[in-house]
């Protein structure tokens, strides 16, 4: 019912611990992929362990000419762009009061500029085969806000806008634009948390664990899938009951 | 008629689904043949293709009516 047989899929971030899951989930389902990410050699490594119909496509989302190069890159080595994932995302934390301009600024570029462009550089194709999808994941703090974090959750805020926005200009077009928002994933940033920390976080957190990225995959491989077609300038939150929103 | 407007208007044609009579020098995409802002976009990417040629932005803008289309393709297709 979900299958992406034939279907290419762009992931930005698969060098990350949910890029890698979201890649994988894709490939499974039958998708050709290309993973990008700055790490050249991690990319290579997921990609070898994917085996056929894997490419890598590293970029360096930071910078404007590496971010307008990969979506030509990638439908140059798989022939064509059905699905973009914009997952790759950063975060520079601090008090409001204190936040750099350049925290603010790299934030904003990485998680929100950098899919803005490839997504207008992708819907054109998509325009054309009459045929997209287009997935970002955001971030539960992207609805609610988040102490420490303005900059992080405005870029995700924004990328939740920008989602609308472009579902209702192309929907016509048989492309949808959803978003995907995880609450508390396992990660190598969660992992590096205290054992304090982690009780004070799962204090809010009914489900009484942190989410595993294969759980957030699968949310992106239904959306990218067929099956999907009417979820259109949606976001689907995926936090363990965290956040009724 | 020109080959380029011949060119165009089969573009048009097949692009808006509109009765061929009707795509004449004079006519407007969004007026007369009932595109949307989403159409025209597409018809610059189909001109692109056809003809080989990059409209940029700017000069997408000008191109209102098939005329306008095939004065400038006529001008800067190779
Ligand atoms: N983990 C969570 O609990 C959680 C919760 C909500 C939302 N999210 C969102 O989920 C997404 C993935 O997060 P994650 O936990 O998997 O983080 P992660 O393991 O730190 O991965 C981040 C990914 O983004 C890529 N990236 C960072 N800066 C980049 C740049 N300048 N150019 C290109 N790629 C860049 C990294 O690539 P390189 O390492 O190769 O540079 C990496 O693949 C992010 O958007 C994050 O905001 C995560």
């Amino acid at each position: 019912m979900f299958s992406l047989t034939g279907r290419k899929a762009l992931v930005t971030g698969a060098s990350g611990g949910i890029g890698a899951e979201i890649a994988r989930a894709l490939h499974a389902q039958g998708a050709v992929v290309a993973l990008s990410g700055t790490r050249a050699a991690a990319l290579e490594a997921l990609a070898a362990a994917l085996g056929e119909r894997a490419h890598v496509a590293p970029a360096n989302l930071a910078d404007r000419a590496s971010v307008e190069a990969l979506v030509p890159a990638a439908e140059a080595a798989m022939g064509g762009l059905d699905i973009l994932v914009n997952n790759a995302g950063i975060t520079r934390d601090n008090l409001f009061m204190r936040m750099k301009d350049e925290e603010w600024d790299s934030v904003l570029a990485v998680n929100l500029t950098s899919s803005f462009i490839l997504a207008r550089s992708a819907v054109k194709g998509m325009m054309k085969r009459r045929f997209g999808r287009i997935i970002g994941i955001t971030s539960v703090v992207g609805v609610t806000g988040n102490p420490g974090q303005a900059n992080y959750c405005a870029a995700k805020a924004g990328m939740i806008g920008m989602t609308k926005s472009l579902a209702a200009e192309v929907a016509s077009r048989n492309i949808t634009v959803n978003c995907v928002a995880p609450g508390f994933i396992e990660s190598a940033m969660t992992d590096a948390l205290n054992d304090k920390q982690r009780e004070a976080i799962m204090a809010n957190i009914p489900a009484g664990r942190m989410g595993k990225g294969e759980e957030i995959a699968a949310a992106v491989a239904f959306l990218a899938s067929d099956a999907a077609g009417y979820v259109n300038g949606q976001t689907l939150h995926v936090n363990g009951a965290m956040a009724r929103i | 008629m020109s080959d380029v407007a011949e060119r165009v208007k089969k573009i048009v044609v097949e692009h808006l689904s509109v009765d061929p009579e009707k795509v004449v020098e004079g006519a407007n995409f969004i007026d007369d043949l009932g595109a949307d802002s989403l159409d025209t976009v597409e018809l610059v990417m189909a001109f692109e293709e056809e003809f080989g040629v990059e409209i940029p932005d700017d000069a997408a803008e000008t191109i209102v009516t098939v005329g306008d289309a095939v004065k400038f393709l006529e001008k800067n297709a190779a």
